[in-house]
Order: C-alpha cells, then structure tokens, then sequence
C-alpha cells in the first residue's frame, strides 16, 4: 500500500499544475506577489523530494494530512463523505446481486424458452448502455415529468429531518442512483448465474435430488443454489473496486456528496493529500470486501475450510 | 410573463434603467415576505471571504452576507452601501469615505472605521487578487473618528477607478475576527460573518451553503426572502433537471449548457436573461505566441482574424448569446467603450493574399503552416470556438492541432511554460480596464502569472498609455486614453478579443426583483422576493 501511495505521489507531481494553479483557475487570476504567497502558505514550495518524505513520515503515524480545498484534516474529509459511498454502494451491490440471482434463476429454469429469451435481451441492453445515460434518463422520467423522485441530492437540505423520517428521505433521494449504478451489475451478476445454474443443473447430485423425490423448488433453493453462489460472490470480491470508480459518475450526475466526486474533485484542483487520503481508505474498502468474501465461502461450501 | 421573456431577447443594456417593479407585469406587486431561494452552484467553494478572493464563485455566495464600501446602482452609477459618502483631495491621492452610523457585524459588535482600515491594508493590499494590484500604492488608512476612512496613496488614483472597483474589492471583513491571526487560516472564511442581509449558518461540504435572513440588517424591513440554500450540482444536466423539477430557482453566470439554455428560453416558468450582467462582459479570446516566428508576424494575426466567421459562429454555436468582440473594452461598458478601433471582418481572400504576402506560401498538400492550439477547459463554448477556429484556418492553409488540458494545466502550459501557440479562452471585463484588462497588455508580468501578457510581445507606446490612464483624476480624459489605448491593442494584436459575451442567469418566474444592477448575480439581493 504504501508502494501505491508513493507511486500516486510521483505520478501526480508531472501532472502539470499545482493547486495554487488551480485555485487561481478558479478565482479569475490575481497578481504574482500574491500567487507566490499561497504557494508558500500551501507548502508547495519545498523541493518534491521533501513534500514526500514529510508525507510519509505523517502517514506512518496515521495522519493523513490537511486538504488545501477544504481547509481541514484529510481524515474529517473523507469521514464525512465516506457513508454516502458505503451506503450507496451496498444498496447498489444488494440490489445488483439480489435482482441479478433472482432473474438468472428465473431464465436458467426456462431456457431458451421466452422468460429467458427476455430476461437476457434485457441484462445485455442495461450492460452494453453507459450508467450516466441511465442516470440522466431516470432523472428525466421519475424526477421532472413525473416529480415521483428527487433529481439529486442525499436528503432534503433545510428540511431538517430526524430519526425515521430521515430515513425514508435517503432513501427517496438514494432510489434512483442506486438503481443507475446496479444495472450494469446486475446485468453482470444476471449472466454469471444463469450460466452457473445451468452448469450446476446437469450434475450428478441434482439428478440425485430429483430422484429422491424432492419437488422442484427444493431442489433449486437447497441444491443448485448453493453451489452455484459461489461464482457470485467471487465476482462480489472483484467489483467492490470498479464500483467505487463507477459511484464517480453516478455521484457527479445526482449531486452526491461522496468519494468519487470528491476524488474527482481533487484530481482537478491538483488537492494532492485528499487524493492519497482516497487512494488509501479505497484500498481498505476493497480489501475488507475481499476479506469478507473468503469467509463467505467456507459457509457456502464447508469443503474449502477443512481442505485448507 | 411575456414582457419578461421578451426582454432576454431584447438585450439587456436599454432596459437596465427600467423599473423593476414593472418586470411583474403592468401592474405592481407588493413585496412579500419569506421564502427560500435555492441557487445553483457549479463547484466547492474553497473560501467564503469576498474580502480575500475575487471570484463569481465567491461573490454568489458571500456578497449576501457581507457588504462592500459601495455598490452599483441600475444605471451602473456608485451607490452608497458602507460608505455613505467620498471625496478626494485635488491631487486624488487622498481618498475619504464616510461610513454607515448604526451598522452590526451579525455577531453584534459595531461596524467601525477600524474594521475598513484593517480589511484595506491586511486582506484587500496583501491577499485579495486584483485588489493588490488595485491598491499598491495604497500607504495608509488613517481613521480621524470612527466613521470616518481615509485612504492615503502615494500616486494618484482617480477616485472615478476606485469607486467601479470596489462594488467587487470593496467587501469589508470584521477586524475583531481576523486581527492576530494567520488571514488565511481564519475559520471565518469558510464560515464568514458580515454586516449584510443574510447571515451564514452552515456550509455543508458537498451539498449546500445556508444563510438566514439577518433581521439586524441596516436596511429596515429587508431582505424579504428567509432564507438562501447554495446547492453544488457539477453536473449541468444534473443542473438542468434540478432546475426543471422546481429544486432550484437560479442559476447564475451562464452555468447550464447552452442548448439547455435555448430551450428554457421558450419555457414560460422560467427566465432566460443577460441583464444585470452588463458589468461583466467575457471575450471569447484568441492569444498568440510570439515566439513562433510566423505568429510574431503582423500580417499572419491580421490574416488569422480575417478568416474566422465570428458572427456565424455566435449565431450557430452560442444560440446568439454572444456577437462579434471589438476589443478588450466590451460595448457594453457605458464608460470607457468608444467605437471606431481597427476590426477584421469576415474576409477568407484578404486573409490568404495576407499570409501570401507574409512569404507562407502552401505547401505541396495545401498547408502553409501548423499551430497548437490550446483551449480552455472553462466553458462548451471555448471548446466549440477551438473546433471553430481550426475548421476556419483549413481553408487558409493552417493546420491546427488542438491539445486539450484541465485547468491547472492549460495555465501551466499557456502562461508559464508557454508552451503553446494559440490559446483560446476568456477575458473577464470588471467595470474598469484598470482592474483585469490591461494587465493582459502590459509588459512586466513575471511568468506565470494566468490572464496577463505572456505573449512574447511588448509595446512602450501600450505601457505608457495604461500607466498614464491608471493614474488620471479626469473621468474624461481617462476614456480618452483607453480609446487609444484599444486602438493601438486592436492594430498590433497580441491578444484577439474575438466574441464579446455577456453571461446569462436563468432564473424561475417565480422570482421578483431580480436584474436590477450591473452586476446583479454578485450583488446582496436585499430587495428580491418571490411569489
């Protein structure tokens, strides 16, 4: 880890610009006693060579320094923007795996029959269709034609909400990105079980089953599900990352206040610290999902405990 | 709401003078109470202080909640805000502001001439852009009573100057809060307390700004609304939808994409207007690198001018929100704008016999030269002037190469690497060619420092003529200089001020009051209300 994050430090100094630069972007320009002032305030004066190993010597103890945009500790930044990821990113991931394995049930149990035929048209169009179009189009129907939703934001501002009601406001403000960032997962989980279950279906121990006399949806639930979660959850482990890169657009398209935007926020006003400061909690994030996974399967399959 | 709509088309400057409570229709409203106003903002706002930077950004937030020394009236004339009165001494280095008697910071302590003096020398000479340079020569504010300010320079500054500049440099910051402390580091930047018709409540990250209705104002029974609410939406469909769905009502200083634009114009609960933005006019410029050999050429810009259709593409690609610039003083400017400074019409001929007569004869395969050109990444219609100005040049035999970057690196390479040559992207006019025009020109600047001449060109005739104005006491004499001043930049062309652009707010219909001065987006919005 500390490899990538003295790898991101290096890469970031040739991109051109500074946060200074930035800044002065944004406030219309200014004079060169003035731009020279805040480069000396931000620190951005000394010698790279040293902004790194004062970086790192923080980092060891756990600091991960001040952020220039928004004039406090890195930490308190992230903090604040990191359980509107997290949630997002569960709801998106529960509702992508739940849909995903209902639906590859559904069209693995009529294949090639119309369920399937359907139900895979379907799964390919909300994979092949960029998620900001998704997004957009949402926005468009349930929020401006039909005023059902919200367009954006995470709660009503100013409303001033407490306790359940606080919560039923999230959740109408999350309805929609949630639902933009799973449709390509969804889609994704969708393929990956049909084509396990169908696998599964053919094996010895389901004609067992069925032999024994157990009807159908016993079979399906307490036999070729179980074994057929196992390619799901694989693929759990290896998409926490690519969504949190997928939560960047779909935040910026709903006006979330979350980690990817505010990653992409830091990339563009060059805010080196915030962006390590993402790079590392992102890290975490991925490796406790994966962490989690690999318990997940020892429950799903007691073999790959005791063989271990 | 037809009258309204119509004046969007109009344009703006003739109707600047009109009464506002007429915008409502024929007969007037009475003002009503209460409210919230929802605002759209387009990025994080890294400060909160219009006392320490000088940026639309900053201004649509905190020029409600702190109040400049004066402000602009509807016909662009100083108008007394916490300065009641001023004069200057024959010499004009000797500036006096009497100040507001029975004003509050929202803190409750009193506003004094002491907090003028400390914001002057420490924030507006030291930190604020543009105000360092305004106030170089700024020695001293001497305080004879407490509300009485006098500003001391060691050269004189035309009192005419000092008042258009300070509606944007004039906010003063509270002396109690800031005295002693690192200027910069203050909490109160991002949590800012002022003296004016909104008072901060909280900045939520990534969401919103709140302010509430300050009811110590000093103007009796304003402001009318409750409350104000900054949403950060980046994403202008996001915007656009927001605005659409009623969880918006203004969004300010042409934010939302220009095609959304056209069509929220035929909208009839919304407003689509460049008025009360008259005292910010943009040029689409086109900047040139003199250390290419074939641009440091007269003939080669000339030619360059020549053979880019500004008035198609206005009409065509901005939606008519835009016409052809004249100069670095836009016609907008009642002040300093005077006609009859040298212009390049549309003409492909003139432009290639130009070049021909420059020794860039076309190649084998037609081409005479190739350019890099780097646009800014500000704004859709940088990116769609850039893709313009190289279908434009094909025909005369310049290839152009079109290399994008983001901000801090467009800056970085234009204006200190400079390694470009030709940069498109905006000029931002702010009332008076002293505070941001003429450093474009003048020779001097150290490298680096963005919208200031990096060109490789200098000119002793240009140099004098912006010193001698900055420092002229006579209105009229002032004028006169920068005339000749835009007559001289228009001929040698550094810097080509292409299209002249005023910025739109589009605005619910719901709103009354709004538009009403030169500079209305960045203004305190004490006497909006809305139905």
């Amino acid at each position: 880890m500390l490899i990538v994050l003295v790898g991101l430090f290096v890469l970031l100094q040739f991109a051109p610009g500074d946060a200074v630069d930035a800044l002065v972007a944004q406030m219309g320009g200014g004079d060169a006693t003035m731009i020279d002032d805040l480069r000396r305030h931000y620190g951005l004066d000394l010698p790279i060579a040293v902004r790194l190993a004062s970086y790192v010597w923080h980092l060891v103890r756990l600091d991960l320094g001040f952020s220039v945009i928004y004039g406090k500790p890195v930490a308190e930044v992230i903090l604040e923007r990191l359980p509107v990821t997290l949630l997002l990113m569960t709801s998106a991931l529960s509702l992508a795996f739940g849909a995903g394995m209902v639906l590859g049930i559904l069209a693995a149990r009529w294949v090639n029959r119309w369920p399937d035929t359907l139900i895979s048209t379907l799964g390919l169009v909300f994979y092949a269709t960029p998620s900001f179009w998704f997004g957009l189009m949402g926005i468009v129907v349930f929020a401006v034609k039909l005023a059902w939703l919200p367009p954006g934001g995470y709660e009503e501002i100013g409303a001033e909400y407490t306790g359940i009601w606080r919560v039923l406001d999230i959740t109408r403000h999350l309805m929609l990105p949630t639902a933009t960032l799973s449709l390509i997962f969804l889609a994704i989980y969708f393929r990956i079980m049909r084509a396990s279950m169908l696998e599964v279906l053919t094996l010895d121990f389901v004609r067992s089953a069925r032999a024994k006399g157990l009807n159908q949806f016993a079979v399906v639930t307490r036999h070729v599900l179980r074994n057929a979660l196992l390619p799901m959850v694989t693929l759990i482990g290896l998409q926490a990352g690519t969504m949190l890169g997928g939560s960047v657009v779909v935040e910026s398209v709903f006006a979330l206040p979350g980690l990817g935007r505010l990653a992409y926020e830091a990339v563009v006003q060059r805010d080196l610290n915030t962006l390590l400061g993402i790079t590392f909690v992102s890290a975490l994030l991925v490796i406790t999902v994966n962490l989690v996974v690999d318990l997940l399967y020892v429950q799903l399959d007691p073999r790959i405990g005791s063989s271990s | 709401m037809e009258l309204t709509r119509r004046d969007a088309l109009v344009g703006a400057a003739a109707l600047a003078a009109m009464p506002s409570s007429l915008q409502a229709g024929e007969r007037p409203e009475e003002p009503k109470h209460g409210g919230v106003l929802t605002v759209h903002m387009t990025s994080e706002q890294r400060i909160l202080n219009a006392a320490l930077r000088a940026s639309t950004g900053v201004y649509v937030i905190a020029s409600k909640i702190m109040d400049p020394l004066v402000d602009l009236d509807a016909d662009g004339q100083p108008k007394p805000m916490l300065a009641t009165g001023w004069d200057t001494s024959a010499d004009g280095k000797t500036i006096t502001f009497r100040l507001r008697e029975g004003v509050q910071w929202h803190d409750g302590k009193p506003f004094t001439s002491a907090d003028v003096q400390y914001t002057a020398m420490e924030l507006w000479k030291k930190h604020l852009n543009y105000g360092s340079t305004l106030q170089l020569h700024l020695e001293a504010v001497d305080t004879p009573d407490v509300h009485t300010a006098v500003f001391r320079y060691s050269r004189t500054m035309p009192i005419g100057l000092l008042l258009r500049a300070l509606p944007d440099l004039g906010y003063v910051a509270p002396r109690h809060i800031y005295e002693g402390t690192n200027v910069l580091d203050n909490p109160a930047n991002t949590a800012p307390i002022g003296t004016g018709p909104f008072r901060f409540v909280r900045y939520e990250r990534g969401q919103y700004v709140m302010a509430e209705r300050n009811p110590d104002y000093w103007r009796k029974g304003r402001p009318y609304l409750d409350r104000i609410m900054w949403r950060f939406i980046t994403d202008k469909a996001a915007a656009v939808a927001a605005l659409e769905a009623g969880q918006i009502l203004l969004s300010v200083y042409s934010s939302l994409a220009l095609a959304d634009l056209d069509r929220l114009k035929a909208d009839s609960s919304f407003i689509v207007t460049t008025k009360g933005n008259e005292g910010n006019a943009v040029n689409n410029t086109i900047e040139f690198n003199f250390r290419r050999k074939e641009l440091a050429d007269i003939r080669v810009r000339h030619a360059i001018a020549h053979a880019i259709d500004v008035d198609f593409f206005c009409k065509n690609f901005l939606y008519g929100f835009g016409k052809r610039g004249t100069g670095p003083i836009p016609s907008s400017s009642r002040s300093f704008y005077t006609p009859g400074a040298p212009q390049y019409p549309f003409d492909r001929k003139k432009a290639e016999e130009l070049l021909d007569q420059a020794g860039y004869g076309r190649g084998r395969d037609g081409t005479r030269f190739s350019l890099r050109l780097l646009p800014a990444p500000f704004g859709e219609d940088i990116s769609l002037f850039s893709t313009f100005i190289q279908q434009s040049l094909q025909p005369i035999g310049i290839k152009i190469e079109i290399v994008r970057f983001d901000s801090a690196a467009y800056l970085t390479n234009v204006y200190r690497d400079w390694n470009f040559d030709l940069a498109t992207g905006w000029h931002q006019y702010r009332n008076d060619p002293a505070v941001s025009t003429t450093v474009w020109y003048r020779s001097g600047s150290p490298r680096g420092t963005p919208w200031t001449n990096q060109f490789g060109w200098q000119s002793d005739v240009v140099d004098k003529l912006i010193d001698e104005a900055a420092s002229e006491p006579d209105q009229a004499r002032r004028t006169q200089l920068y005339a000749e001043f835009v007559k001289q930049v228009n001929t040698d062309l550094p810097v080509w001020m292409a299209i002249e652009r005023t910025f739109v707010s589009v605005l619910s219909a719901r709103l009354r009051n709004h538009s009403n001065n030169p500079r209305w987006p960045s203004s305190d919005w004490a006497d909006l209300w809305m139905v």
